[in-house]
């Protein structure tokens, strides 16, 4: 309990810092929907519309408001779970985003998976080999996976692999066979698939998820692996490493007893950053493999020029990206005693 | 390399030629490393490329031509041609300006801009940094390639506002680097004697402490600009950034992509062109940070 009284204040600023951010965050979206060229009003009563129709349309969306009330209105609103209607499906944005954001969840959620399993050993194996040919190939590796563009290897794989090979399944998360005999439940189609027993249907999901989570796993695995080998070198170079190797302690108990432990709440922090970043990055990767997630909804959005849809996407892509930074910092003041601030 | 040594090994007489000899050892370690070597010789065969892109090519990028739709590499045309019969080779080569036009531009606009928003914020302390940083850390706290999306749908697709977009999301890395330096300079005892001496803060900030901020600038310069490349062609490749018949790598993927199962080399060689140039950066970059940081230890 000691420990609380020390984290409260620092939880207390992380807050107030995390309310800001999303304030600020908030301004930029409500900023960007103002200045937009497409007259929203318009958009919805059509330029055919009388001044009277187009008057009444104006005061319902509150835009006769001075501009500090329509960002207040527009915060309250956001708070409430109101990011605006589509101007496409005329449906809330909101729903529409619960709707598509789980398939983004779910190939994020696998990739970051995948990013972990073969990243932080990559890493912790290329430090302990460091300067030798182990590591060069690990950082070559790694190298390749962050000079990549995604998009294009996307491409390259889907041609490979489905088009030549067959190993895996085409664009989408599931063959037209399956999509209407696996009701929706929690959205995650390998759970969903799972839920009523239909096997096949599972495999088949999991035929069409494997390339695209590969892919951004790589990503991941790039970025985590050197984050893991930088960290662990800094660590084997510090003094009580060298005195547990004096004292005789074993290689293997250097590196899992001594060195590991303490540098798994930087990697909480890195793991945090990289889940955010692939959330971002299913933007380009759900365009190639035409993935019915957020970022073909924003996408979409945006050639339709439904603004209210992309705006919310962003909002809501931001959001994410905040919290899980801010979780991550509040998850590192409770796990590293050294961290006073 | 011999003119190289035998700078290197001279005795420096004046502080120019010290200079010169502590940049041609630093040249000189560049180069011995062959990873950052190979960078450098792809981030300057982009360079050359882009200057004499219409010498290189073999054809007009633009001009069509139907009857030679979608052939294969062959000895008229290197790399085969795209669905208009356009040269894709003469594509490829003329798609190295644009790439070079954002990276450039996009770290002009937003390295100096973050850089002296960080010395600022760092020098000062109190308030003004708290309102800095505050900014910076909403700014940085926007996914780049989501919020560029959004710029860019609100200016209208093209490259020079993709271009915008990007420098608008890239700034916040320099303001916390130059932040980070000016705060950890501004009680040297060095410049605590120039404040003595009556200099102004401006003098301080950028005659003192700047200089010794641009080697990690010009790092993370480099190791961006890879990802700025990424960015750009992402945004091509949506139909946001370059618009047609500019031959831009990420759009020539979009355009390919539609044929990929027929053509496979439409869309996979434009692909190898990004990857190549934004490997050349990373490597370079790392290079450099080897070279020019002293307290880098990798």
């Amino acid at each position: 309990m000691k420990s609380l009284a020390r984290i409260l204040p620092f939880l207390a600023r992380t807050l107030a810092g995390l309310a800001l951010t999303l304030a600020g965050l908030l301004l930029i979206t409500f900023i960007i929907g103002r200045v937009m060229p497409i007259d929203p009003v318009v958009a919805i009563v059509g330029d055919k519309a009388s001044a009277e129709t187009y008057a009444a349309a104006r005061e319902k969306l509150g835009l006769d408001q001075p501009m500090p009330v329509q960002f207040l209105r527009y915060i309250g609103g956001v708070v409430k779970g109101d990011l605006g209607t589509s101007s496409v499906s005329n449906r809330p944005v909101i729903e529409e985003i619960g709707r598509v954001f789980p398939a983004t969840i779910e190939l994020a959620t696998l990739g970051i998976l995948i990013g972990i399993a073969f990243g932080i050993p990559l890493g912790i194996y290329a430090a302990f080999k460091q300067n030798r040919w182990q590591d060069h190939l690990v950082r070559f590796v790694a190298l390749f996976g962050y000079s990549m563009p995604v998009f294009w290897l996307g491409l390259i794989g889907l041609l490979v692999l489905y088009a030549g090979l067959g190993w895996v399944g085409g664009p989408g998360r599931i063959s037209v066979a399956y999509r209407y005999s696996v009701p929706v439940w929690s959205g995650f189609m390998l759970i969903d698939t799972l839920r009523v027993g239909n096997l096949d249907a599972f495999r088949n999901a999991l035929s069409h998820i494997i390339l695209p989570a590969s892919l951004i796993g790589y990503y991941a695995m790039a970025y985590l692996a050197r984050m893991t080998r930088a960290f662990m070198i800094e660590e084997l170079g510090k003094e009580y490493i060298t005195a547990a190797r004096i004292k005789g302690a074993s290689e293997a108990r250097v590196l899992w007893k001594h060195a590991l432990p303490n540098i798994l709440v930087p990697l909480v922090t890195i793991i945090a950053l990289s889940y955010g970043l692939l959330l971002e990055g299913t933007v380009l990767i759900e365009t190639v493999f035409s993935w019915p997630g957020l970022g073909l909804y924003i996408t979409n959005g945006l050639f339709a020029a439904d603004m209210p849809a992309v705006l919310g996407g962003t909002f809501i892509v931001g959001l994410c990206f905040v919290l899980l930074n801010k979780s991550s910092e509040i998850a590192y003041a409770f796990l590293d005693p050294r961290t006073e601030r | 390399m011999g003119i190289l040594l035998d700078i290197t090994t001279r005795v420096p007489n004046s502080r120019a030629e010290a200079r010169l000899i502590q940049g041609a050892m630093r040249l000189r370690r560049l180069l011995a490393n062959p990873s950052s070597a190979i960078g450098l010789v792809l981030v300057l065969a982009l360079v050359f490329v882009a200057i004499f892109a219409p010498l290189i090519a073999t054809h007009d990028p633009n001009a069509q031509d139907f009857a030679m739709r979608l052939k294969p590499p062959s000895a008229a045309h290197w790399l085969g041609t795209d669905q208009f019969g356009r040269d894709l080779y003469s594509r490829l080569v003329h798609g190295a300006r644009p790439t070079l036009m954002v990276v450039l531009l996009v770290i002009v606009m937003a390295a100096p801009f973050g850089f002296v928003l960080g010395l600022i914020a760092g020098y000062f302390g109190g308030i003004v940094e708290a309102v800095l940083m505050r900014l910076t850390d909403i700014v940085m706290a926007f996914p780049r390639l989501v919020l560029a999306l959004a710029l860019v749908a609100v200016m209208k697709p093209g490259l020079i506002n993709a271009v915008i977009a990007i420098a608008i999301t890239a700034w916040p890395p320099y303001a916390r680097l130059a932040r980070a330096e000016a705060l950890s300079l501004r009680k040297a005892d060095f410049v605590e004697a120039a404040r003595g001496l009556g200099m102004s803060w401006r003098g301080i900030v950028f005659g003192q402490i700047m200089p010794l901020c641009l080697a990690s600038v010009a790092i993370r310069a480099t190791l961006d600009m890879a990802g700025i490349i990424l960015t750009a062609a992402g945004l091509g490749f949506l139909g946001l950034g370059a618009q047609p018949p500019l031959a831009e790598w990420g759009a020539m993927i979009a355009q390919g992509r539609d044929q990929a199962f027929d053509a496979w080399w439409v869309a996979a060689v434009p692909g190898l062109a990004i990857l190549a140039v934004s490997l050349g950066f990373n490597l370079l970059g790392d290079g450099l940070r080897d070279v020019l940081d002293p307290k880098h230890h990798d």
